[in-house]
């Protein structure tokens, strides 16, 4: 807590802030309506989890070096793709930015006090905790073997214990209903005076509309998972054919979500970005309208585009032409961002910080694997792609491109807003670069590999493939590398970090309108709204008068 | 030009017209695709360097922008992506229309083998021969659960759903061997459910089901029983899998490991059964026999003395095939240790 440097020269710590404040101890977190503190607790949470899933991810990887058993064998290498699968989908990348960040920065975005139901709020903590560990049991007694999609009649037919985790995933979708219920009415309610719609923050604007998907499509998910449990432990007839059901229904459902889920995973990554360009490049976002209701209309078409996971399994031409035309229209949407933040950067004044350097990363990937998912849309060459390692590659340029690559920029961009602290921005950029870099080694083989017609899932391969699968896993090694340094940085830096101050971007957010880290009641008093989110374009104080000064910066 | 970008993005070999006319599609996409990659890329790095900040305070101009600047960062990708869609579409929709002439084979998938039958013909597992240059329609299903079926060369692929007939449809022009793979993940060992399609000029194909047809090539050449009469042109374990589904043998004994009312017939030969009785019995050719004939003999310890006699019911022959059905009911993948070459045994050329 003492800076090494004079008190004179160094920016302040906040001496109350909602790490220390109302109360200390692990029971007052335990037990907190607090967002900020349950945004920390879930950030927390998915990190943990975020190790695990890596950790199996690795796993796959070495196994993958040889054509035959590598460190394992077949009925291990299909949990373990199964386990990384719904360890990275459910426990983190669905909870991680709305649940992580969300709840930590959209009250303070919208000069809230706090969330509208905080009691809910601590319940969908708890509700996910609980999912977590249900699925967690699942894990370590055997483990499911169906991948995370869960397939029928397979899945309902393996002997391997897949109830627990279905049941895991079907609890932590109330978490999931709870978060977005949450922010919906604090969005619609609980907006500081003079925050107009046309005010709010692009992060609000993609959260809420990450909200909508979260209430309307993650019960079709419930429902369908459950189903799922039933046929399997009483042998129901809803899937398997074998007893009168239909095994194409289950995609159908299945995709009805979780389609739209790549949207309740790819929005928060949009959000993130919207805030980062513009504060690093000290610039209005170049078309404010056109972001905002981008997202809202990624979250509605989403919603019809859940057949172009069905191109190969005997849907009619009609749908596939359907489902085609509407995945290019949701590209659409994205594309309008891509450019609009690339725009943004024009006559900026822009600054190369860690945050920044994982923003280019996201545009590139995100432009690749986006064009990638359009060509998928073409349906013809779906049909090859379909089932091969180039969908893996596409949609972990999505995933791990886009939404890691995201995270990752919120991590260092609201670090020193969560902590009060620096992290090394040598360091930070040097393990940006192992991302980047390592990141694209282990997804373009995979591109090539799944040209080479090589399937997913497959545990012995042909030796034709074993170099670009050497290539991917030499990659990924590097990419492990960059993601273990950011993280023993980011620890060190909780004590012995520079005290950041309560803004060290000068950033317009909102939420830096107050002191780093904040008091628990986010603002000393109410603010009052008097510009836009993303406004640069005067010298005005980087503090709102309102609040009390703030001493000046170190630099 | 083809050839060049078909080895840059690693394409395997094309064997068929639409393979070709795909990888046009794909060469134009992906072109545009890292085009619009690099174009993006590019202007970000230009402005990085070109704007990049001077001084901490300094406000920047405010831009908003004009219709026009959104109506083409709608337009532009737009019109490209529907350009695709348009090449595209039409060549899924000629995959739903197979030609009046075409030859039907069907496609029978399960865990974790391909089974090829021509009507009126001949049936083989994990070797599909088609002659070049004639249409060839499949009609696929499966056994157990969803696979998919998928000729790298072809640049085809069609799930195999239980219940239920998919259909697509190629003219391979390019005699020669292509991998098939089961794409559709199906269990422990669906990367080792593989098969090969053997495209062979057309008069030799001619020969080859003239042959199948007479009889005079029956892939009897592994048994080590003698036979009767089994019908010609299928192998006797196939003719053991027609037995044991029809005599309703599979409705208490899985082939896939699964635990059912009686024991599993995957990897049972050769297994050491323990007996109610206390001993312990090598499932060979004699006990599978004698437990047909006599099931209450020897009951395996753990299940019920329910199965009926097929004393009468099944000819020698049938008895025999049924035996080697379940010899062939191994998987290597199942078991931990170090594993075995694919399931499947490459035709010699010239057959």
């Amino acid at each position: 807590m003492s800076p090494s440097l004079p008190a004179s020269e160094a920016p302040a710590y906040a001496p109350r802030n909602y790490l220390n404040a109302p109360e200390k101890g692990w029971r007052s977190w335990l037990t907190t309506l607090d967002h900020k503190r349950i945004g920390v607790m879930f950030l927390v949470a998915t990190s943990v989890f975020f190790a695990v899933g890596g950790l199996f991810a690795m796993l796959i990887r070495i196994e993958l070096l040889t054509p035959g058993p590598t460190i394992m064998d077949a009925m291990t290498y299909n949990r373990l793709f199964t386990l990384h699968g719904v360890v990275m989908i459910f426990l983190f990348m669905i909870p991680a930015i709305p649940s992580g960040f969300g709840n930590f920065l959209l009250p303070m975005m919208l000069g809230a006090r706090d969330v509208a139901f905080p009691r809910l709020n601590l319940l969908s903590f708890y509700v996910y905790l609980t999912g977590a560990a249900v699925a967690l049991y699942g894990m370590i007694a055997g483990g499911a073997d169906t991948g995370w999609t869960f397939y029928t009649p397979y899945s309902t037919t393996t002997t391997t214990n897949v109830v627990p985790i279905l049941l895991g995933a079907f609890i932590l979708g109330f978490s999931s209903i709870l978060t977005g219920l949450n922010f919906i009415v604090t969005t619609h309610t609980l907006r500081a005076p003079g925050m107009g719609w046309m005010k709010m923050p692009l992060f609000v604007w993609s959260i809420y509309a990450t909200s909508i998907i979260q209430i309307l499509a993650t019960p079709v998910l419930g429902m369908t998972l459950l189903l799922v449990a039933l046929e399997h432990a009483f042998g129901w007839g809803i899937f398997d054919p074998a007893r009168g059901g239909d095994p194409v229904l289950f995609q159908h459902f299945f995709w009805f979500y979780s389609h739209p889920a790549v949207y309740i995973m790819v929005l928060p990554a949009m959000a993130v970005i919207s805030e980062v360009v513009c504060a690093f490049s000290h610039k209005n976002i170049f078309g404010y309208k056109a972001v905002a209701y981008s997202s809202l209309g990624i979250a509605f078409v989403g919603f019809f585009t859940w057949g172009h996971h069905l191109f190969t399994s005997g849907q009619s031409a009609v749908d596939a032409g359907i489902f085609g035309i509407l995945s290019m229209f949701v590209a659409i949407f994205t594309a309008i961002k891509v450019f609009n933040w690339t725009a943004t950067l024009y006559k900026g004044s822009i600054s190369f910080k860690a945050p920044f350097a994982y923003f280019v990363g996201f545009l590139f990937f995100l432009v690749f694997g986006g064009m990638t998912g359009v060509a998928l849309a073409t349906v013809s060459l779906d049909v090859d792609w379909h089932d091969t390692y180039f969908v893996v590659a596409h949609f972990h340029f999505i995933m791990v491109g886009g939404v890691i690559m995201a995270f990752l920029a919120a991590l260092h961009y609201w670090f020193p807003k969560i902590t009060g602290r620096m992290y090394p921005e040598g360091w930070g950029l040097v393990a940006a670069v192992m991302i980047i870099l390592g990141f694209n080694f282990t997804f373009i083989p995979q591109f090539l590999l799944g040209n080479m017609g090589m399937p997913r899932r497959y545990f012995h391969y042909p030796e034709r493939f074993q170099a670009l699968n050497v290539a991917s896993t030499a990659g990924a090694s590097v990419l492990a590398l960059g993601l273990v340094i950011v993280l023993v940085y980011l620890v060190l830096s909780l004590k012995f970090g520079a005290v950041a101050g309560s803004n060290p971007w000068r950033s317009r957010g909102f939420e830096w309108d107050t002191p780093s880290p904040p008091p628990p009641e986010n603002f000393l008093v109410t603010p009052v709204i008097t510009r836009g989110p993303h406004e640069y374009d005067d010298s005005a104080p980087d503090f709102p008068p309102s609040t009390a000064p703030e001493p000046k910066h170190a630099s | 030009m083809n050839e060049l970008m078909r080895r840059m993005l690693f394409l395997p070999e094309q064997a068929s017209e639409y393979a070709r006319s795909v990888d046009q599609l794909h060469f134009f996409v992906i072109t545009t695709t890292m085009i619009a990659a690099a174009a993006v890329f590019g202007v970000a790095i230009y402005f990085f360097v070109r704007y990049r900040r001077r001084s901490d305070t300094e406000p920047t101009p405010r831009i908003s922008p004009r219709p026009i600047h959104e109506v083409v960062f709608i337009g532009l990708p737009l019109s490209f992506f529907l350009l695709w869609f348009a090449l595209g579409f039409p060549m899924f929709v000629s995959l739903q229309v197979p030609p009046k002439d075409a030859m039907d084979v069907y496609v029978l998938g399960k865990k974790w083998m391909w089974k090829f039958a021509y009507p009126g013909g001949p049936s083989s597992l994990d070797a599909l021969r088609v002659p070049a240059g004639r249409p060839v329609r499949l009609l696929i299903t499966s056994r157990d659960v969803i696979h998919s079926f998928f000729i790298p060369a072809l640049r085809l692929k069609q799930d195999a759903l239980p219940g239920r007939y998919t259909q697509t449809w190629f003219t391979a022009d390019t005699p020669g061997r292509y991998q098939i793979f089961c794409a559709q993940y199906c269990g422990v060992a669906h990367s080792t459910m593989l098969a090969e399609v053997v495209v062979m000029p057309g008069a030799e194909f001619d020969d080859w089901m003239a042959e199948q047809r007479r009889g005079l090539k029956s892939a009897q050449d592994s048994s080590p029983v003698a036979i009767e009469s089994v019908r010609f042109g299928s192998s006797l374990v196939g003719e053991g899998e027609r037995v044991a589904a029809e005599q309703g043998c599979l409705k208490c004994h899985s082939v896939d490991g699964s635990r059912h009312i009686g024991p599993t017939w995957l990897n049972l030969y050769g297994r050491a059964e323990k007996l109610t009785t206390g001993k312990t019995v090598i499932a060979d050719e004699a006990y599978l026999t004698k437990s047909m004939m006599e099931p209450g003999a020897d009951i395996v310890a753990g299940y019920q003395n329910v199965m009926p006699t097929f004393q009468g019911k099944l000819s020698p022959p049938e008895a025999a095939a049924i035996v080697e059905y379940i010899k062939s009911l191994r998987t290597s993948a199942a078991r931990p240790g170090p594993s075995e070459p694919p399931a499947y045994e490459p035709i010699p050329p010239g057959k």
